[in-house]
Parts: C-alpha cells; sequence; structure tokens
C-alpha cells in the first residue's frame, strides 16, 4: 500500500484533538513535524500501524468535537497517524451524519422533525427558528440549525440535539425557540435528566432504580443490590448462566426477538479466540427511547449484565456502542464504566475472580443503519457503516472477524434478574414464548408519554390507557417504530408478545407505541417515514438505495395526485423487491409502515 | 495430514440434483447448468460485493432471497431461479438501475436481461435533469432536497475529464463498487477511490473530490476494464464515442505480450482505423486477471506517433492514422 497524502497540514487546535485521541505521532512517518535521524532510516508504518484502523471513528469524533468539522489537513493528519488511505477516511466520514468534511459553524443544532416531534411542536419550532435565526443550513454568527431524525425524546417532544465544538453537546426537550437560540447564541444549557412516569412502582423490574438510585455513584448501586448478579453468575459459572438463560428464553428486544441464549452458547462454545460482547446502544429507531432512560437512569446494572454476559461467553474485551445525539446517556455510562474500572469491578481481575472483562465505550456518529449488528462492527472497525451479507453470522465472524455476541441494552439488562431469581422463575413472567417484562416507549397523544415496563402479553389497550390515552379517539398507532407498522383502533385488544404480533402480521419491534389522535396526520407522518428510509439507507444494495428513492417518490404522487391506483401498486412492487432482495433489515422493512397506512386506509382509497 | 479429497455436495437447482465441489457458489453451480444469472457487481476476478441483488435466487427455508455470487452451496439446498418472486426482484433492481442511470454502454447482455424481465423505467416518471451538485451532496449524508413530484431522481451529473489518460462519467455508474475494489485490496492496493456520502447520493470518488491527478491514482486503469457500464472509460474511446466515430464492427483486437517488463502481461491492443483506441488484459490470463499497470494500459502511443489527441481535433488525429497506413 503506497499512501499518497496532500499537503495540507492540522492546525494546532486539529492536532491537540488527534493526539488526545490516537497519542502523540511515534515519528514523521505517522505525522511527527520533527524528522528524526532514525526516521530517514526506518520507517514504521506497516500492518503495526494499520491494524489501528478501528480508532478511526474516534479519531474523527474528537476533531469534530473540539473543532467543529474535519478539514482536509486535520483528515490527512489522521491517515498519517493511522496509515489509511485518504480517499477511505474522507468515504467512512462522508458516511455519518454528524461528522462534516465542509467547514460548519462551532454551534449546530439538529431540530427533530420527526414522526414524534412534528406533531408535538416541531413544526412550530422550525417556522419560529425560520423567522429568528434563518433558514436551515445557513450559518449566522457561528451557529446554524439542520433538520434532523428522531433524538430519542418522544416523551419530550419537540426535541432538538446542540453539537457544540469546543464544549459538551447538549439536548433540547420541550424545546421553545427560546432555549433553541440561546444554544445557538453558545449559552450554556446542560440536558436535562431522565423522568419515568412509573417512577418508584413496586412492580417495576427493569426501571426499579430509574429516578430513584443515584446513577452517578457506584456504592449507591452496590447498596441497592448491585453486584449480587455478577457474584451468582460466578457461583453458577458460565455454564451454569448459560443454563439459567435458557430456562428464561430470553428474546432479543432489539426488533428481531432472537433468543439471547443461542448466540451466547453458539460464541461460548466456539473454539476462536478472541471472543467480543458488544451492547448496541445505537438506538435510532424513530419514537424509541428505552434504552436512553436504561443508560441515563441505571447505568452499572448495564455494566453489570455486560460483565455477566462476558463471563459466560469467554469475552473479555466488549465494546458498548453508543448513538452520538445522546451527550447525557455517554457521560452517564462513561462515568458508570469509569467508576467501575477504578473499583475493580471491571479490568484484569474482576472483583478478585481472575476474570478479565472490560468494555470501551465507542460513539456513534449519526447513522440509523449502524444499529444494524453487521453495520456497528464494521463502524467500530473504521469502515463505512454498511452492513455484511449473512451468513456468516456475527457469532461465528463478528467484530475483527471474531465470534461475537451482540444484545442491545435492554435485553442484556434482563440478565441481571434471570440469574440473581433463575431462569424458570423469570420464565412465569409474561407468555410462554415472550417471557419477561418489556419496556414500551409511549410517545405521541397521551397524557402521559414515557418509557413504561409492563408484563409480556399486555394488550395494546392497557398500555395505552396506562399512558393516559383516550382510546376511543384513536386513528392510528404506530407499532415497533418507523420500522414498524401502522395498526388502528381495531386491533387495539392485540397483546403485546412476540407470538401475538406475529400471528397478526405485525412485529413489536423496539417497543414503539406512538398514537396518533383525532387531529393527526398519518399522510405528513408517512412521508416523513418515507424520506427517513432515503435518507438513513446506507446506499450499498440497489433495492434499498434506489427503492427508498422511488417510495417516497410515488407516496408524494399519490397523495398529492388524487391517489392513483398506479402509483399504490407501485409501491406495494417496490417494497415487494425490498423486503426480498435487499441485504439488511433496513431495506427489508423500509416500506412496511407505509404500505401498512395503505392497507388501512389512513391515506385515502385509491381511485 | 490436509485433506485432499475434494469434497462434494448435493443441491437441488430447478428441479434437478446436481453435485457440485464444496465451496461452489450459486451462481457457479448455474453456470454449470447454463442456467443464465444476471450479475452486475459480480466479477470473476474481484470479491463478491453482492450489492446490486440482480443475481438473487430463492433458497427453501431463507426468507428473504439470497444472492447466488456470495452464497456457497449447501448439501440439500433447494434453490429456485426463475420463480415469481426471482423474476419480480430482478426486474425491479434493472428498474431501478434504467430508471436512474445512463446504462446506453453497458454490455449487450445486460439489456437482454433488460428485455428478458420486462423492464419498463419509464413508470417512475421522466427523469429529472441532470444536477452538477451531487459531489456536495456527498458531503451530507442524512439530508435531501424535497421531491418535485413529477419527476423520477437520477444520478445525471457533467462527466469529469481531468487528466489525458481516461474519464469518468458518473451519469453511468450503478455504484457496483468493482472499481473501489480493483483500486484498492482485489487488485492495485492503491485506494485511490472509495463509495462517500450515503444512500442514494454515495457515489465513486476520490478524498475530497481531488482530480485524479492529485490523488493517489497510479493510472493502471484497472478501474476501466472492470466497469460493467461504460463509467470510466479510456480517453480515447469516449472522444470517439463523442464525435460519432467509435465503431466496434471496424476495430480489430490484436493478442500481443507487454514490451515494458519481464513479466510477460498478456495485452489484447483494440485497434481502429490503425490506431490503438483501447488496451485490455484477458481475464483468465494467470499472470493479469485482466489488470495492467499504467505501462501495459496506456503506453502504447510509442507505436503509432500520432497528434496528441489533447490539442488536436479528433478527424485529425484519424486522418493522420489513415495516413500512417
Amino acid at each position: 500500500m503506497d499512501l499518497r497524502f496532500s499537503d495540507a497540514e492540522p492546525t494546532p487546535d486539529e492536532r491537540v484533538a488527534v493526539d488526545a485521541v490516537l497519542g502523540p505521532p511515534a515519528s514523521s512517518w505517522l505525522g511527527a513535524t520533527d524528522r528524526t535521524a532514525a526516521d530517514t532510516r526506518t520507517a514504521h508504518t506497516g500492518r503495526r500501524v494499520r491494524d489501528r484502523r478501528d480508532e478511526l471513528l474516534p479519531a474523527f469524533d474528537a476533531v469534530q468535537s473540539a473543532v467543529g468539522w474535519i478539514s482536509e489537513g486535520a483528515l490527512m493528519y489522521i491517515c498519517r497517524h493511522l496509515s489509511v488511505p485518504p480517499a477511505e477516511a474522507y468515504g467512512v466520514a462522508t458516511f455519518y451524519a454528524l461528522l462534516s468534511v465542509t467547514e460548519q459553524p462551532p454551534r449546530v443544532l439538529h431540530v427533530c422533525d420527526d414522526v414524534g416531534c412534528r406533531g408535538f411542536g416541531a413544526n412550530e419550532l422550525i417556522a419560529d427558528l425560520e423567522q429568528w435565526v434563518g433558514p436551515e443550513d445557513e450559518p449566522v454568527d457561528g451557529a446554524m440549525w439542520l433538520r434532523s431524525p428522531c433524538l430519542g425524546q418522544c416523551d419530550r417532544a419537540p426535541a432538538c440535539y446542540a453539537q457544540l465544538a469546543g464544549t459538551d453537546d447538549t439536548t433540547l426537550v420541550r424545546a421553545g425557540v427560546d432555549d433553541a437560540t440561546a444554544v445557538l447564541a453558545g449559552a450554556d444549557v446542560p440536558p436535562e435528566s431522565v423522568a419515568i412516569p412509573q417512577q418508584g412502582d413496586d412492580g417495576l423490574r427493569l426501571l426499579r432504580r430509574v429516578g430513584v438510585v443515584d446513577p452517578t455513584d457506584l456504592d449507591a448501586y452496590r447498596a441497592d443490590g448491585g453486584y449480587t448478579a455478577l457474584r451468582r453468575a460466578v457461583e453458577l459459572g458460565p455454564e451454569g448462566v448459560l443454563r439459567e438463560l435458557t430456562d428464561a428464553n430470553l428474546r432479543g428486544r432489539g426488533g428481531a426477538a432472537f433468543p439471547a441464549s443461542v448466540k451466547w452458547k453458539a460464541v461460548a462454545n466456539a473454539p476462536r479466540r478472541p471472543k467480543y460482547l458488544i451492547c448496541n446502544a445505537d438506538e435510532s429507531e424513530p419514537g424509541t427511547f428505552k434504552d436512553r432512560v436504561l443508560m441515563e437512569g441505571d447505568p452499572f446494572a448495564i455494566i453489570e449484565s455486560m460483565t455477566i454476559a462476558g463471563f459466560a461467553i469467554g469475552a473479555e474485551q466488549a465494546y458498548f456502542y453508543i448513538r452520538g445525539e445522546y451527550p447525557l446517556a455517554t457521560t452517564r455510562m462513561r462515568h458508570a464504566i469509569d467508576q467501575a474500572r477504578r473499583r475493580g469491578f471491571l479490568g484484569t481481575d474482576v472483583m478478585g475472580t481472575g476474570f478479565a472483562f472490560d468494555i470501551e465505550l465507542r460513539r456513534g456518529q449519526g447513522a440509523y443503519i449502524c444499529g444494524e449488528e453487521t453495520a456497528l462492527m464494521n463502524s467500530i472497525e473504521g469502515y463505512r457503516g454498511e452492513p455484511r451479507n449473512k451468513p456468516p453470522f456475527p457469532t461465528v465472524a463478528g467484530l475483527f472477524g471474531q465470534p461475537t455476541v451482540i444484545n442491545n441494552v435492554e435485553t442484556l439488562i434482563n440478565v441481571l434478574a434471570i440469574v440473581r431469581d433463575g431462569g424458570q422463575a423469570f420464565a412465569a413472567i409474561g407468555t410462554t414464548d415472550s417471557t419477561g417484562t418489556r419496556l414500551f416507549c409511549l410517545s405521541g397523544a397521551v397524557v402521559r408519554p414515557g418509557v413504561y415496563e409492563v408484563d409480556s402479553g399486555t394488550t395494546l389497550r392497557e398500555l395505552i390507557i396506562l399512558a393516559g390515552g383516550d382510546v376511543d379517539a384513536i386513528t392510528a398507532v404506530l407499532l415497533g417504530g418507523a420500522a414498524g407498522a401502522f395498526v388502528t383502533a381495531d386491533q387495539l385488544d392485540l397483546p403485546l408478545s412476540f407470538e401475538d404480533a406475529r400471528e397478526a402480521g405485525l412485529g413489536l419491534g423496539s417497543g414503539v407505541v406512538m398514537v396518533f389522535g383525532p387531529d393527526a396526520d398519518v399522510a405528513d407522518a408517512a412521508r416523513r417515514i418515507a424520506r427517513f428510509f432515503r435518507d438513513e439507507s446506507c446506499g450499498q444494495c440497489v433495492p434499498c438505495r434506489v427503492g427508498t428513492v422511488r417510495v417516497e417518490e410515488a407516496l408524494d404522487r399519490y397523495l398529492s395526485n388524487g391517489h392513483d391506483d398506479g402509483d399504490r401498486t407501485l409501491i406495494d412492487e417496490i417494497d415487494r423487491v425490498m423486503k426480498d432482495a435487499s441485504i439488511c433489515g433496513l431495506g427489508h422493512t423500509a416500506g412496511t409502515a407505509i404500505r401498512s397506512a395503505l392497507d388501512k386506509g389512513l391515506l385515502g382509497d385509491p381511485t | 495430514m490436509s485433506d485432499t479429497t475434494l469434497r462434494t455436495v448435493t443441491v437441488q437447482l430447478d428441479g434437478t440434483d446436481i453435485e457440485v465441489a464444496e465451496g461452489t457458489t450459486l451462481l457457479d453451480a448455474c453456470r454449470s447448468q447454463d442456467i443464465d444469472t444476471p450479475t452486475l457487481c459480480y466479477s470473476d476476478v474481484l470479491h463478491p460485493v453482492n450489492a446490486c441483488r440482480v443475481c438473487v435466487v430463492e433458497v427453501e427455508g431463507s426468507r428473504p432471497l439470497v444472492p447466488a455470487c456470495s452464497r456457497a452451496a449447501e448439501d440439500g439446498m433447494v434453490v429456485a431461479t426463475d420463480t415469481e418472486r426471482v423474476r419480480h426482484s430482478r426486474k425491479m433492481v434493472l428498474e431501478f438501475l434504467a430508471s436512474s442511470v445512463d446504462l446506453s454502454y453497458a454490455a449487450e447482455e445486460v439489456h437482454g436481461w433488460m428485455d428478458r424481465y420486462q423492464v419498463d423505467s419509464g413508470r417512475y416518471g421522466p427523469p429529472a435533469p441532470p444536477d452538477g451538485d451531487r459531489d456536495e451532496r456527498k458531503a451530507h449524508a442524512g439530508h435531501h432536497g424535497a421531491v418535485d413530484g413529477f419527476t423520477a431522481e437520477t444520478v445525471a451529473q457533467p462527466a469529469k475529464i481531468d487528466n489525458a489518460l481516461y474519464m469518468r462519467d458518473y451519469s453511468r455508474c450503478i455504484t457496483c463498487y468493482k472499481c473501489v475494489e480493483a483500486c484498492g485490496e482485489d487488485a492495485q492496493n492503491t485506494f485511490a477511490l472509495t463509495v462517500a456520502g450515503r444512500g442514494f447520493d454515495a457515489g465513486v470518488s476520490t478524498e475530497y473530490d481531488f482530480a485524479l491527478g492529485d490523488s493517489a491514482c497510479v493510472f493502471c486503469g484497472n478501474c476501466i476494464s472492470v466497469c460493467p457500464t461504460g463509467a470510466i472509460m479510456f480517453r480515447s474511446e469516449y472522444e470517439l464515442r463523442e464525435a460519432g466515430l467509435w465503431d466496434e464492427d471496424r476495430q480489430e483486437v490484436t493478442r500481443t505480450v507487454c514490451s515494458f517488463c519481464g513479466v510477460g502481461c498478456n495485452l489484447d491492443l483494440h485497434v481502429q482505423d490503425n490506431r490503438i483506441v483501447k488496451v485490455t488484459s484477458p481475464q483468465d490470463h494467470d499472470v493479469t486477471r485482466g489488470h495492467l499497470c499504467i505501462k501495459g494500459r496506456f503506453g502504447y502511443d510509442y507505436v503509432q506517433q500520432l497528434p496528441d489527441p489533447m490539442t488536436t481535433p479528433i478527424d485529425e488525429v484519424l486522418a493522420a492514422a489513415r495516413r500512417s497506413t
């Protein structure tokens, strides 16, 4: 590999930011300013340097966070440092919405105009911003605003995420134009902490500590029963943990509902080492915010769950891949990982048991697709977040080609109760095939939006009533997120379990229950969903890359030009090829919600 | 001791049981039975990226269709290559491409598949006009302009002509990743090309859209030889096509051995009007696998001292070529 770099130099600020993550360059070959005598004789730019490729995204993150964009000089410096071809690095940087390769102002406000916010103040906020600040994507006085996909704050709409160079990012919830302009002007607005409607309820299992136990204090966590599950896991041994997990029949909560024990056992039994664990915290499904609530409210529980998983499957290294637009959750998780490491709950000798386990936090950079497990692995490895073709599955060849378990936050946190109380006790909750409790994200036309924990099998009606929704005034419910489907009032008695949902031709997805009231504009939501998938398609495979564009165009024609039956047929045909021939779940589900809205007559009947 | 016995697996292909060597792809299995399977991003000399999805087949037990180019045959697999689902997906993939990309220079077989699957690219609306900002849009992942309710978005954009040897017309690019692979780890190890941007705005690019001369490009032209749609082309071919003078019927292909070094790469010289207009190398040649270096690919001028096509009108270049016969 013969790399060619341009002459562009990094600014001192960029250099400092990169060196803080990658360390100072070891020689002038890797970007050091002074050429030593040794450098004229030897060059160490081979495999050992290239093996650090996975530090590419953290290096970009550092420059973006410090300076506000990635200049040619900064990119070249990072590429020298890691021996990455500049073109490849450019391909990676341009993949992510939060990284900018063109100069942009230091304060960028990402204003959610997605399905959860647009009917609840986002449209008004955007109109105000246009009036008082200026048009979208136009820098004014060191600041600008952009429309954004869902920011995972749907219970507190409208939401904004402020990407602030040189200082901590923040989130605005229930945002008005005053807050927004204040942040754009450089005011310091700390992110608002988490609250859940059921806070303090006795029946809570997963949410028990949220809002009750200090999420920044390891001792408070331990005083509340923290780390008893890990002790129990050590007593049980890896095989014992796997047995309990099998008895518990725990299914993944990320959307695919795959049995967790199957993944764990496959990796535990794999002869190849090292093995990896990944916690998928790239929660980006529109309408979803449950994992954020867990991260902000009970971070040590996530760390303990991951440690048990690592112990059971024989992984010593884990990655925690967190959505970039979650600044408070990132701070809490970083702090908790630091605390746990400092106190011997992570590291080379976890709790004196001789078991080594550590967690590295990686931030996503604005790409819904990176919630797809193999795209996430490519992202960690420093490549474009494009999904891989399966097989091979991650349990065989996952992160860095090694056997890997990847679970999302909610899935993993269930492990604590399974280990502590036994798999059978866990399986006694919920239904036969959907064990345990589940978190649902209630938003839209309900009085008390938020994350709710209920037994699997609870009906949609019960859940909406719990959140104070008027079940007699429902136009539709978006179940499972943008990748889910619209259901109508006649389906409210659907029990929320995998098997009942499957029988009804639905999925629970990531637990989104977005309620559309009598005034809601479902057609507008459908258009936004079409735009979302077009924006978030990675562009790798033709069915999804072009199909998401054609769906948006056909839906627009259908809604604007008198509901032509030809456009309706076209949407069905496009949805079929995306479902049949796309590489990953994004393409498979990109047309589902729109088709369901059409099927239910929510977008008007074809002529 | 290594196991030297060749293991075989039996798959049922369109109702017929066939035995193939373990590791054989479904595409190769199809080929062994003379089942014509369309491919665009697949090449015998590159790792399959299975991005175009035009080769999909139906495998019993798999909910989505699977790409034949990269799925290995497994014992007992039941594969169908001409079901309604397969035909629908192939038709749609070809329609998506035909409605968004200029496929006029794609190989004849591609047009044959479009006929076979009854591709009607017009039903997505009239094509949107060319867009000069597509490179800029690569730098804005996650955002796109409003649809106009009328036209079908395309990748039409101005051609990039920034050097004397070859040009790039991404209006013809189906983003099959072949040039990126040939430039990178599958052949040249130069990594001058990447896919940048995301979604429909993703496309092949150098870093910051640098001109090729400022990029890592070493002008081996291996990207040209793998491009299935003429998006990357010899300048000589491009100029002749623009002048309406490109005529493959009048071309002769002469195989020779490159004279520049001792490796012995085979060259196929494409000659029109006694002038070399293009150089390729046979893909089945076990030295080159179709790949060449700048000398073999472009270093032919010394055999035909003709006026420089960069500075001389193409008619005069051709006239000079005719005079030299």
